[in-house]
């Protein structure tokens, strides 16, 4: 079944013309990876599934993406659609606040007060990012004094404690040092079973190691999709095959 | 040849960098030296609790000093939320670069340029007249909340800004209302930021004289309520500069800018503690 569906999707900066009709499902509890050189809006593409384009003035959209069916653009409440598509940034952006506090940021948006229920779910998430072990007995102490690595992990925990269906993920792990991306990696074929995961990368290795499905993205057209296998062992596509191939991005 | 033409240049330059830096600190040192040095030995306990008298050697200056403690309160009672909104609106909600926008800036630019004794025009005509609030700290306060409103905004501005967008991405991808991530975690963030702008504007508030005293006037006596008129220690030490015939006068001014002079200094202390924390937490 498809989480997440876009159709024709078209999206202006301005003038800039940077995703070009594009039409692709992403199918539940699976990670879908999105590649392609700098610039390609695979990225751009990412944050249209949340709607994080909103904060940026001067775009405009047409066609449309359907979160279960419904169109995100016209029938959902924004900060509902968040709620449910999480989202994980590039560079690790923990809050200037403990590590609780981190996590329990955005169910204390959504009202929530009571301390057992705060407790437990900071819990869960922390563990469910691979993080407990490693901070359980330093909580109330500030985020920034986490590792880059686990301050990522803190941001996955801070997104998975909203209980989201779906985890987009921008070059989670671009900013970390192999042994860290290892960790990430590992986590998300755990996120998997739980989470639909969109992960755009620029590593095709990590493409290959950790999603089922590829997009591969040039000059803001979708050039090609499928299982991940196919994409990079018969791409159907030249370019995707000299983009795989290394030859070229 | 060159090389020691260059040489030359370097150290030209580098004596010029020299000298001006050590005039400023010179000049400053020079300064607080000539008040406190001419001050200090008049500030007693009961210089700075006891009532102001005229002519009597035992004067003091507490009523200058609630005075002045009024007129900090109420001015940024009232500028403060005005201007830290102001603020939030310029950043966090006006489009940027729109007419609105342009619009207000400019407005601010210009505020900021005006003369302080031009709002004290204004205020005596509108607040003092106009309204009736005769000459009172209220009057003082609402002119010069007008004087600190342009610096306040900018300053804060500049603390809103230069919380990281990613806190914000951060924020809002969690479903958060933009109410919620502006107040539960931009302005924690830009807190430090806003407090030196604040503490920076009470500098301002003891450091104006023209506009209070044609607003708020210069009765001696302590304001029994916001209605009434009140002297600030500015406007005290203006009072007594222009009366300088006796050793004691002279003795008195001094010792009422030695006060003033280490209020300020507290002042930047507190400024750069709460910035030195702020480069620390970041």
């Amino acid at each position: 079944m498809n989480k997440l569906e876009v159709n024709n999707l078209n999206l202006f900066y301005g003038d800039n013309h940077a995703l070009k009709d594009i039409s692709l499902e992403i199918p539940a509890r699976q990670v879908t990876a999105l590649i392609g050189p700098s610039g390609c809006g695979k990225s751009t593409l990412l944050r249209t599934l949340n709607r994080m384009n909103d904060l940026v003035s001067g775009v405009t959209i047409s066609g449309d993406v359907k979160f279960e069916g419904e169109d995100i653009y016209s029938d959902v409440d924004v900060k509902q659609l968040r709620m449910r598509v999480g989202m994980v940034f590039q560079k690790p952006n923990p809050f200037p606040m403990s590590i609780y506090e981190n996590v329990a940021f955005g169910l204390k948006a959504q009202g929530m007060k009571d301390k057992k229920q705060l407790d437990s779910i900071v819990e869960e998430s922390l563990r469910g990012a691979a993080l407990w072990d490693e901070v359980k007995e330093q909580l109330n102490t500030p985020a920034f004094g986490l590792s880059g690595g686990q301050q990522q992990r803190l941001c996955i925990a801070r997104a998975i404690a909203m209980q989201p269906e779906v985890i987009l993920m921008d070059e989670p792990t671009s900013a970390l040092d192999p042994i860290a991306t290892h960790k990430i990696e590992e986590l998300m074929d755990e996120l998997r079973k739980k989470f639909t995961i969109v992960i755009v990368t620029h590593s095709m290795n990590q493409a290959k190691r950790i999603s089922d499905k590829t997009a591969f993205f040039w000059m803001g057209e979708l050039v090609e999709h499928g299982e991940t296998s196919q994409i990079f062992n018969q791409p159907k596509d030249l370019r995707t095959q000299g983009y795989v191939s290394g030859e070229f991005g | 040849m060159l090389q020691l033409k260059r040489d030359t240049q370097d150290n030209l330059l580098l004596g010029a960098i020299w000298s001006s830096a050590a005039i400023t600190i010179l000049f400053l040192l020079w300064v607080v030296w000539h008040i406190l040095s001419n001050g200090f030995s008049h500030v007693s306990w009961e210089f700075i609790t006891g009532a102001y008298t005229r002519i009597g050697e035992a004067s003091g200056i507490w009523s200058m000093i609630i005075s002045t403690v009024y007129m900090v309160g109420l001015s940024l009672g009232i500028a403060a939320p005005i201007g830290i909104m102001t603020a939030i609106y310029l950043t966090e909600y006006a489009k940027p670069g729109s007419k609105v926008v342009q619009m207000i800036r400019f407005c601010i630019e210009s505020l900021a340029g005006i003369p302080s004794i031009v709002y004290g025009l204004f205020g005596m005509t509108f607040f003092v007249t106009t309204l009736g609030l005769g000459f009172s700290i209220l009057a003082g306060s609402l002119t010069l909340s007008m004087l600190i409103l342009p610096v306040l905004i900018r300053t804060t501005e500049e603390a809103l800004l230069a919380v990281p967008m990613s806190y914000r991405e951060g924020g809002y991808a969690l479903g958060s209302s933009k109410v919620y991530t502006i107040w539960r975690l931009i302005l924690p963030s830009a807190l430090p930021g806003i407090v030196t702008s604040v503490i920076l504007s009470i500098g301002r508030i003891i450091g104006e004289s023209a506009p209070v005293f044609l607003t708020a006037g210069m009765v001696t006596q302590i304001p029994e309520s916001v209605l009434e008129s009140g002297r600030t220690l500015t406007v005290h030490l203006y009072k007594l500069t222009q009366e300088l015939f006796t050793q004691h006068e002279r003795d008195q001014a001094y010792a009422t800018a030695t006060v003033l002079i280490v209020l300020v200094l507290i002042l930047n202390l507190a400024t750069k503690l709460i910035a030195n924390r702020f480069n620390k937490a970041s």
